[in-house]
């Protein structure tokens, strides 16, 4: 299967081992990921303004993108958008959402897009990878699987990006289960604990970094307290903010103890029987090799 | 034979003149009587020194141009843009990463980028200036470099932008970026500079020096060109 994808800034600089893993692990999947050609960024963050029609015009060009990637044959008949970055997944969803609803705004952004060869007509389908194991389901996901990962306890962490606002989450806000269906297709045990969809903080970590190192303590303690080994996120600012900033939340509180936080596709590849190119384990901030050696998943 | 003269009517900084039909906007503003000092350069569209806005009769649309390259239309309402007062940061080439941080330190507007393509519409190079910027949040110099090779630097794009963003200062500094940590380094150059500095080539040009301007002539076009 052939799908339309779209990287994000943060996948191609700091984020770049979630990306390798992921395109890794769909390829072991039977899924090629085929980038959209001259994409741009999302947009990054929806607009609160009333009158923010421009914030929309970032994300209509990429999806304007799998229309011509159709209509030149790159690709054939598939007018999904495939996201891996939560914050993407949502700035993409929540514009496509609202010109699918308004017909006047997608007029006003194709006015103002004239240099476009074609108006974007609405066709496209934002998905993110977790949709996309979930359609193929996680019991033909747990087939595949060569090295399951007994033993190993993972809190999946959602965040905000993947639930809210309701109408555009992958799954329901107040009690999901795609993150928990995916870790228990690896093998690996879904810890059930409280901060599952606690906001990490965001783009607090630029100017009230107290803010997310306090954010981060709450979250990671208790995912600790739960009887987690380490956690999963699909998001690279959720990633940086619980990853990197542990420097301070361990300077600050006494009785924290560092645990590593992964990119979900990580761990899938690990599970898909994938080499170190795929897994990355060396670039996250909280090295996961010696609690994955410990449990007989790494050598 | 009388050639008729037509003439179209422009207005050059709010006053009307009647000009020659097919002038550029240069030529129209110096038949007008404008001793033109800055903004105007090689007159041959390469320099990028004469950036014009213009508006044509019954558009509503402010477009952007060379002034040398740009023929003037009955109605057309023309200011031409003596430079660009636009941000040009310092930096020593040597000290830089070729990557997206350099940008954030350097041009963090670029960050701002709504993907409106207001930049890539004044292009008058056609260039996809928003796609380079794009290039640039991704921190794909090489790409940025790439699109933008063109770019003669008259700063319509970045007098156009909503987001303040100065492109094409940003641009040269991923060219630059480019050409000394990402481009393959060729061996070839290396060698071609011992040669020239082992005196390889004197005797040659010695005497090429006293050779006088006919046979120098005759020798430049029968000379073979090896691409090999």
């Amino acid at each position: 299967m052939k799908i339309p994808y779209y990287p994000g800034c943060t996948l191609k600089t700091t984020a770049d081992y979630f990306e390798t893993s992921a395109i890794a692990s769909a390829k072991a999947l039977g899924i090629e990921m085929v980038e959209l050609p001259d994409w741009n960024c999302c947009g990054v963050v929806g607009s609160l303004t009333s009158d923010d029609l421009i914030r929309h015009l970032a994300p209509v060009r990429n999806m304007l993108r799998v229309e011509e990637m159709n209509a030149r044959g790159d690709i054939e008949n598939e007018n999904r958008l495939l996201t891996l970055c939560s914050m993407c997944y949502n700035t993409l969803q929540r514009t496509n959402a609202r010109i699918k609803q308004s017909s006047e705004d997608l007029e006003s952004i194709n006015n103002i897009m004239y240099l476009e060869e074609e108006p974007y007509k609405g066709t496209t389908e934002v998905v993110h990878f977790f949709q996309l194991l979930e359609e193929m389901g996680f019991d033909e996901l747990a087939k595949k699987i060569v090295k399951p990962l007994k033993g190993l306890k993972i809190a999946p962490y959602y965040g905000c990006m993947l639930l809210r606002p309701e109408e555009l989450g992958i799954d329901k806000p107040d009690d999901p289960t795609i993150m928990e269906n995916f870790v228990e297709s690896l093998g690996a045990d879904a810890v059930q604990w409280n901060a599952r969809s606690i906001c990490c903080g965001s783009y607090h970590t630029v100017s009230n970094k107290e803010i997310v190192v306090k954010l981060a303590y709450e979250i990671l303690h208790n995912a600790r307290k739960c009887g987690a080994d380490l956690l999963i996120t699909s998001c690279p600012l959720c990633a940086f903010n619980l990853d990197n900033r542990q420097e301070e939340v361990e300077a600050q509180y006494l009785d924290f103890e560092p645990i590593p936080v992964l990119y979900f596709s990580q761990l899938l590849a690990l599970a898909l029987g994938l080499g170190v190119e795929a897994t990355a384990f060396d670039k996250n901030y909280i090295d996961p090799r010696p609690i994955l050696k410990k449990k007989g998943l790494l050598k | 034979m009388e050639i008729e003269r037509v003439m179209v009517k422009v207005y050059i900084m709010g006053e009307a003149y009647e000009v020659p039909e097919g002038s550029t906007i240069l030529s129209a503003t110096e038949y007008a009587g404008f001793q033109i000092k800055r903004g105007v350069g090689c007159r041959e569209g390469f320099c990028g020194a004469c950036a014009t806005v213009y508006r044509e009769k019954g558009d509503y649309k402010l477009k952007g141009g060379l002034a040398c390259q740009t023929v003037v239309t009955d109605g057309m309402t023309i200011a031409q843009i003596p430079s660009v007062p636009a941000e040009k940061p310092v930096y020593d080439i040597t000290q830089l990463e070729a990557n997206e941080n350099t940008f954030k330190e350097l041009f963090p507007t670029v960050f701002r980028c709504v993907a409106c393509n207001t930049c890539t519409k004044a292009c008058p190079q056609d260039i996809k200036v928003m796609d380079y910027v794009q290039a640039l949040k991704r921190g794909d110099i090489a790409r940025a470099a790439d699109i933008s090779f063109d770019c003669i630097r008259c700063g319509l794009c970045a007098l156009r932008c909503p987001a303040e963003i100065v492109q094409y200062n940003a641009a040269i500094l991923a060219r630059r970026l480019y050409a000394r940590y990402l481009a393959p380094k060729s061996p070839e150059v290396d060698i071609r500079i011992e040669e020239i500095e082992a005196g390889k080539f004197v005797p040659e040009i010695d005497e090429l020096k006293k050779t006088d301007r006919v046979e120098l002539g005759e020798k430049y076009y029968k000379r073979e060109i090896n691409i090999d």
